[in-house]
């Protein structure tokens, strides 16, 4: 397995590591920090919870961090974004990763954070963050204008799309095993395969994804008068996938073609748990999540559901 | 939430932050970002370097500045047109009184410390003010809701008293190395560096019973005009050597335990070895304060390393003659040395001085991530909590590995437990011989310990046995100091069964009873203290020998074992549906002692968890991590 290799040529870690990591070095051991310290990570697309992802990641010591996202600076992205000082005459003409990765390159001087120019990625599918490993790398060139050659240099990708989160929901699929499927393989699990009490958000989420791709518009691009279109091909879906209409709430999916901006104080909660789930990923410190995480502030709770097709 | 309803709540409101570490970092930034306009902090702590790989506010130039005032102009930065006032306080000071805690709609806790908790939640009360409490630990979390009259109040569940070991363990039949660690810590360093008068149980007690420190009370102190090194060589040579001699004396012991083994300076470092370390005067004149170390200046350098009893008998010289400069640092590697030669004494494997310092506390296990999240949680409870979305108050659960498929579980918040007595006035019991305790014992093992008041008043019916304050005549304190040495039977008004005493705390604005139950005999190992306090709270000394035992909260759950036995079954609770306490501590563990209401104890485990550099001890740092190692 050429990923361990990752972090096995060990070097001791220095006295100023030990000195700034003692606490965490104490939750996940120094091999797994060296293992952290010696990692590359790539990250498409900012928003605000990916901004909080950085700061974790950024945190926890990873050996680089890549950003990619050509946008300048809305009052959108300033919203829930704290990478993002607000004086106009700092950000004004420059991109969003320039500006973020100046707040980051102080959050630890350790930790190489760099910009690539480029379009954010335009996933298929809105919110994907997939983490990839270097080791079974497939992307596909549709989802990117780089090669896989520079993909190669990273130990985990992070895709976000650019504008869709809301308060409600979130979600993200996490790839970095074999037994790990794949972000489409996961989506084509038939639906009726699932457990009665799956979550409605999953549902719910594919609804909206396939609306948002038929209607050709950009994630998160939906209002309130989407609503009856949503609803009929909710109809449809569930029709085709012998699944109860019950299972997809309408009121939930009102509350997704509503509310499209991201909710602050979920985005730490979002970003939080992706940042662990990484930093697990690289430093080879228990599994990763499999394979979905939601969380919906209306209830309150974070759930993690298998959508492997095989449970 | 419809958003233009909570923006609208948010903006209008005036919150209040305890703490601006590890959570009060994230939670002071996702304020801002959440529309909240006027937030004020408090924090007494200035920052660490081992703070910035998570208080991410905070940068190496300002190590040993002022927290909040750091995190305030941090957040400024890129919310420039919010209010943030910051004070560089002790929360606990009276300037912060009830009448400070009513001008805020909700206080947000983000404390490491379970005395300040519990005197926020008492000012909260008293104010009327809710309280939104949190507290993490490595990956785990915890943020619960606290509204007066209408869920449970920070206090209302036991909380687990600092880990206690049974005396003799410590003071003579050591088995885990932990045992040292306390001993080093609590006993050895307590004694030649802290408060001489304390009462200490170093020396080990004879077969008679009688303890051996009558004779050996003055082979601590330093003598006026005797050489540093000599000094030490009698030390060491007293507590391993002669010490473990007297202890071996004690046969019953050792029956079924393996024997210790004596160790002496001469053996361990013959007189040569012991001079080569004389590179002290080159350290110590030296004026950067953090290079002063006693392995620094044994030239060795990576506190990974285990050291052997020969260096750690160094260390142990070198770092007691240093101590005498007053350095923080030496703290540690002395601790980690005398723990470790008594560790070599009774056959216990020695540890690193990383591990050490990990094992003897100022350390908790903090993730940056795990902070990130309870901020989050906060954030959204608070919003609720100003819009009075009563019926949506949750307790959430932050777990390692999921429960019923949750990673994030909420949970209904308890009702206010009727017989709490800081949130209702049912009176407390206490069992003690009150013809041989000393009023002073009530107040520092008592009232000051286990009811946590600050500025304590002490009533028995109209008369005045004990006060605190500046505004006392001379006569008022020269009266409460002879007060406190005398026995409770004894006292002015004597104090025997059946006596209702108040006691009172005027900043914290509580007040409550205890009835008085005299009783003859006490378990020295199981009630250490003399004495018993029942009622409200359980005995410590109770609850760790007995794993079944709890407090009347009823419900009973042992977290280890569940913890193995994770529930996989997907059974969905239905919304809105009150879970029950035994339920909720069956899928959440181990419970973040110091933060929510669940009863459950572990007492296998740690004791006091919080978000920063507040002491804990792992009773048994190997199992614990081997644990998780399983578990994942």
């Amino acid at each position: 397995m050429g990923r361990l290799c990752l972090g096995m040529d060990g070097e001791e870690l220095t006295e100023q590591e030990t000195a700034l990591y003692d606490r965490q070095i104490r939750v996940w051991g120094a091999g797994a920090q060296r293992r952290l310290s010696k990692a590359h990570v790539l990250v498409c697309g900012i928003t605000g919870t990916i901004a909080e992802f950085c700061k974790n990641i950024v945190l926890a010591g990873v050996g680089s961090l890549t950003l990619v996202d050509d946008r300048v600076v809305t009052e959108d992205a300033l919203s829930a974004n704290f990478l993002i000082p607000s004086d106009e005459n700092v950000y004004a003409g420059k991109t969003l990763t320039e500006l973020c990765r100046d707040s980051l390159k102080d959050f630890n001087p350790m930790v190489r954070v760099s910009v690539e120019k480029g379009r954010p990625l335009m996933p298929l599918f809105p919110d994907i963050i997939e983490i990839k490993n270097i080791l079974h790398l497939d992307l596909t060139g549709d989802l990117s204008s780089f090669g896989s050659e520079f993909y190669g240099k990273f130990d985990v990708v992070v895709v976000s799309c650019c504008s869709f989160t809301t308060k409600k929901k979130n979600e993200e699929t996490i790839e970095c095993e074999l037994h790990y499927p794949s972000f489409e393989e996961s989506i084509s699990v038939p639906w009726k395969s699932f457990p009665r009490r799956f979550s409605k958000q999953y549902f719910a989420m594919r609804v909206i994804e396939r609306f948002e791709e038929a209607e050709q518009r950009k994630p998160g691009e939906l209002s309130i008068a989407d609503l009856p279109a949503v609803l009929k091909l909710k109809k449809e879906l569930c029709e085709a996938q012998s699944l109860n209409e019950s299972h997809i709430p309408n009121a939930l999916l009102e509350r997704l073609v509503t509310d499209t901006r991201e909710f602050p104080p979920v985005c730490p909660i979002i970003g939080g748990i992706l940042g662990q789930e990484v930093i697990k990923t690289i430093s080879e410190k228990g599994d990763p999540v499999k394979n979905f995480f939601f969380f919906d502030a209306m209830d309150g709770k974070g759930i993690i559901e298998d959508v492997s097709g095989n449970p | 939430m419809a958003s233009r309803k909570h923006l609208a709540a948010v903006k209008g409101a005036k919150v209040l932050m305890v703490g601006a570490g590890g959570i009060g970092c994230e939670l002071l930034k996702t304020l801002a970002l959440s529309g909240f306009q006027d937030i004020h902090i408090i924090d007494m702590d200035t920052i660490e370097v081992s703070n910035l790989n998570r208080q991410f506010l905070f940068r190496q130039s300002h190590v040993g500045q002022s927290k909040a005032k750091v995190a305030r102009e941090a957040v400024l930065k890129f919310r420039p047109e919010i209010s943030i006032t910051s004070y560089h306080a002790n929360v606990k000071d009276s300037d912060f009184n009830v009448d400070f805690f009513k001008n805020f709609n909700v206080v947000l806790n983000g404390l490491d410390n379970l005395d300040a908790r519990r005197h926020v939640n008492r000012l909260c009360l008293a104010a009327d003010v809710p309280l939104i409490e949190s507290g993490t630990t490595g990956f785990l979390g915890q943020v619960t809701v606290h509204v007066k009259g209408k869920t449970e109040c920070y206090e209302c569940q036991p909380k687990p008293a600092p880990k206690t070991y049974p005396v003799c363990t410590i003071t003579s039949t050591p088995s885990k190395f932990v045992h040292c660690i306390v001993w080093a810590k609590e006993l050895l360093f307590a004694k030649l560096f802290g408060d001489k008068n304390q009462a200490n149980d170093l020396n080990v007690r004879s077969s008679d019973g009688a303890s051996s420190s009558e004779q050996a009370e003055d082979v601590f102190e330093h003598r006026n005009d005797e050489d540093i090194e000599q000094y030490g060589r009698r030390i060491y040579d007293h507590v391993f050597g002669y010490n473990i001699e007297q202890a071996l004396s004690n046969e019953e012991t050792w029956k079924n335990r393996n024997r210790p083994r004596p160790i002496y300076s001469r053996d361990v470092m013959p007189n040569g070895l012991g001079q080569q370390n004389g590179s002290m005067e080159k350290n110590g004149a030296s004026n950067d304060v953090y290079s002063v170390s006693a392995m620094a200046s044994l030239g060795m350098k990576n506190p990974q390393d285990i050291w052997s009893l020969m260096e750690n008998s160094r260390v142990f010289l070198e770092a007691l003659k240093l101590f005498f400069l007053k350095r923080q640092k030496l703290a540690v590697e002395f601790v980690t040395s005398a723990a470790n030669i008594r560790a070599a004494s009774f056959g216990i494997p020695l540890h690193s001085l990383f591990e050490a310092k990990g094992i003897a506390g100022n350390i908790v296990h903090a993730v940056a991530t795990t902070n990130a999240i309870i901020a989050g949680l906060i954030v959204i409870e608070a919003i609720k909590v100003l819009q009075n979305d009563t019926k949506n108050y949750r307790m959430t659960y932050c777990l390692e590995h999921p429960a019923r498929k949750m990673l994030l579980m909420p949970v209904d918040p308890f009702e206010p437990n009727k017989s709490c007595y800081v949130c209702s006035e049912t009176p407390l019991s206490l069992e003690i011989n009150t013809h041989c305790t000393k009023l002073r014992d009530v107040v520092e093992k008592i009232v000051r310990a286990k009811l946590g008041m600050s500025l304590p008043l002490i009533m028995h019916g109209s008369a005045l046995l004990y006060e605190v304050g500046d505004d006392l005549d001379e006569d008022m304190v020269a009266n409460y100091a002879a007060n406190l040495d005398k026995v409770l039977s004894e006292l002015p008004t004597p104090v025997t069964s059946g006596t209702m005493l108040t006691i009172e705390d005027l900043q914290q604005e509580l007040s409550c009873k205890i009835n008085i139950k005299h009783r003859e005999e006490f378990d020295e190992e199981k009630e250490p203290d003399g004495m018993v306090l029942s009622g409200w709270t359980q005995s410590p000394a109770v609850a760790q020998d007995d794993k079944k035992s709890t407090a009347n909260a009823g419900s009973t759950s042992n977290a280890s074992s569940s913890m193995e036995a994770e529930r996989t079954d997907d059974v969905e609770t239905t919304p809105g549906r009150k879970r029950k306490l035994s339920e909720v501590s069956e899928a959440v563990n181990p419970d973040i002692p110091g933060v929510a209401g669940s009863s459950t104890r572990n007492p296998e485990k740690l004791e006091l968890v919080d978000d920063d550099d507040e002491l804990v001890i792992f009773d048994n740092w190997d199992s614990v991590t081997s644990k998780k190692i399983k578990l994942q």
